[in-house]
């Protein structure tokens, strides 16, 4: 269920996210979603790539510093309400969301949105259980 | 003695200057004498002096000639680290009356300690270095410099009032208050650092207070290197005569040395404050003329002797006399020292400081540089640190968290407020694997 997404801390300067995706591209490495977080002065490149670890091996190797993170892709009807019917179910958990952003494919009428949890574990339960689906990184990056 | 001050034809001088004119052979007497004093008192009242010496087989007795210091160990700055905070003084606590604080070369700054004899020469030495610049009773003396543990503002306060002047202690920053004042009470004379004095006339210029129009008509600008092209600067934009003041804290403060108003060299108190030039690599003494590291001896120091003291400055003793008549030995103006020390708004800074306070947050040392910049006349200092994989967090909130705690702790160790930036790792340029820990992009 869970999937694992990279991030780099890259600085706030023209031209800084271009290596990094250059690097991936050369190696056939396909970014299925990206997202940036950023202050004024630097940020955090947060990726889902076709094969996180031959990618975090490279970009490594080139000295950029990668984190894996285990974040949690799911799946929400394309309609209005769509987001706050999943919110809901966390209501009153104490599930705390870290970060979320929307992945870029929808399928049939599902939209994908990626979460980070403080604990991952209660949250899949938490989701299952409410009928939410929640995908495999296998079903996550087939096109 | 006031028959050589007759003889110069020099009619400012004030009557504090008259030490200032003292026959050659006469000050070498009396230099002889209080070296041996001093000696005497440190190798008696002062635990490291006294084993230094045991070390090189010397009793306070084998010092017969001025030319015998060369026979004594050296003092450097790690001994006062070393001993903090009172191992070196000289006096009982009871008779220390003052205390200033200035940075380390790592966490732990250095003390100093005054007794009341000790403030009184400080005072006189700083009333020599006005009368000098051509001040006396009667002028406003505004003091921009730090007040507090820094010794620049009450050294030169009560200079200024040993002087007679009407001294208004401004202390450091809030440059519109400094102008207003300036102009609304007529101040004739500043005392800033340089670079801090070129922010003023800055802010003048926006302010729409145009400096030449002011009574001031001189400036005493020290506790930083500086150069001609500032000076230069400085006269011209702002229709003062500049004077460069030089001194340490380790030795008493500023007034170890200043320019006449003939503005070649700066004398040296040579009756408190014995100068040598040696050799930065050897130790060994130099001849008047040849360029090498400043060492002084305090002759009258009570609470806190300092015997051949490296201060780490490179200059040179200018051969001849001054035209201004004074038998006191001059040094050129300092323009470079032998360590990594940085003077920032006239505060030192090591590059180790900024070590153990990074090391104070993560445990584990990433690599760091250090850019100064000159914005405003103000000096600036940015610490950009290198964003380690222990380091990195993908929370936004994780890193700002990180950045403020680096913060913090530059913050504290260092006393003044720097800027952090974190950068990316490699981003730093590496020469043979080190990163160079210093880019200086201060123009003068």
């Amino acid at each position: 269920m869970k999937i694992h997404q990279l991030s780099l801390f890259a600085e706030n300067k023209p031209g800084h996210i271009a290596a990094p995706a250059r690097l991936l591209a050369q190696e056939g490495i396909d970014i299925r979603a990206l997202f940036l977080a950023d202050t004024q002065q630097y940020g955090i490149v947060r990726m889902i790539v076709s094969d996180w670890q031959k990618a975090a091996g490279i970009l490594e190797a080139r000295g950029f510093v990668v984190k894996v993170t285990e974040v949690l892709a799911v799946e929400v009807p394309d309609r209005p309400g769509g987001l706050a019917d999943v919110l809901a179910t966390l209501d009153g958990t104490g599930i705390n969301i870290e970060y979320m952003y929307a992945f870029p494919y929808v399928r049939g009428d599902q939209a994908i949105l990626i979460f980070r949890f403080a604990d991952p574990d209660t949250a899949i339960e938490r989701l299952q259980t409410a009928g939410i689906n929640l995908l495999a990184s296998e079903e996550l990056l087939k096109k | 003695m006031m028959n050589s001050i007759l003889e110069t034809g020099i009619t400012d001088c004030h009557p504090a200057s008259a030490p200032d004119f003292t026959p050659v052979s006469e000050l070498r007497n009396l230099q002889l004498k209080r070296l041996k004093d001093v000696v005497m008192r440190a190798w008696q009242q002062v635990a490291l002096f006294r084993s230094r010496m045991d070390d090189h087989g010397l009793a306070p007795q084998d010092i017969r000639s001025l030319e015998d210091i060369a026979e004594l160990p050296f003092t450097v700055k790690s001994d006062l680290r070393d001993t903090y905070p009172f191992g070196l003084f000289a006096s009982p606590m009871k008779d220390v009356v003052r205390l200033h604080v200035s940075s380390g070369t790592t966490g732990k700054p250095i003390v100093v300690a005054y007794t009341k004899e000790d403030v009184d020469v400080w005072t006189s030495v700083l009333v020599r270095c006005f009368a000098g610049c051509g001040l006396h009773r009667g002028d406003i003396i505004q003091i921009a410099y730090g007040y507090g543990l820094f010794t620049g503002g009450l050294g030169a306060h009560y200079g200024a009032e040993g002087l007679g002047a009407t001294v208004v202690p401004t202390s450091v920053g809030h440059a519109d208050r400094q102008i207003m004042l300036m102009k609304d009470f007529g101040v004739t004379a500043m005392c800033c650092t340089p670079t801090y004095f070129l922010h003023l006339i800055e802010r003048a210029a926006e302010l729409g207070v145009d400096m030449k129009e002011l009574p001031l008509r001189a400036g005493v600008f020290g506790a930083e290197p500086w150069t001609e092209s500032m000076r230069r600067h400085i006269e011209k934009t702002s229709s003062i005569e500049a004077f460069d003041i030089y001194g340490l804290s380790e030795i008493i403060g500023p007034g170890v040395g200043c320019e006449c108003r003939r503005h070649d060299g700066l004398h040296i108190f040579e009756d408190h404050f014995y100068p040598e030039i040696v050799d930065p690599e050897t130790g060994a003494p130099l001849p008047d003329g040849a360029e090498g590291e400043l060492v002084l001896t305090t002759l009258s120091k009570q609470a806190m002797p300092m015997i051949r003291y490296r201060t780490r400055d490179i200059t040179m003793l200018l051969p001849g006399k001054c035209e201004c008549g004074r038998t006191l030995r001059r040094i050129g103006r300092i323009g470079r020292r032998s360590d990594d020390m940085l003077i920032i708004r006239g505060v030192n800074i090591f590059p180790s400081q900024v070590e153990s306070a990074l090391l104070q947050i993560e445990g584990t040392l990433p690599h760091y540089q250090i850019l100064l910049t000159r914005e405003q006349g103000l000096d600036q200092m940015e610490v950009q640190v290198e964003v380690t994989p222990q380091m990195f967090n993908d929370k936004i909130g994780a890193l700002q968290g990180l950045h403020e705690r680096l913060q913090g702790a530059l913050d504290r160790v260092l006393g003044i407020r720097v800027r952090v930036a974190l950068v990316e790792a490699y981003s730093i340029e590496r020469s043979q694997g080190k990163a160079k820990r210093v880019i200086d992009r201060r123009t003068s």
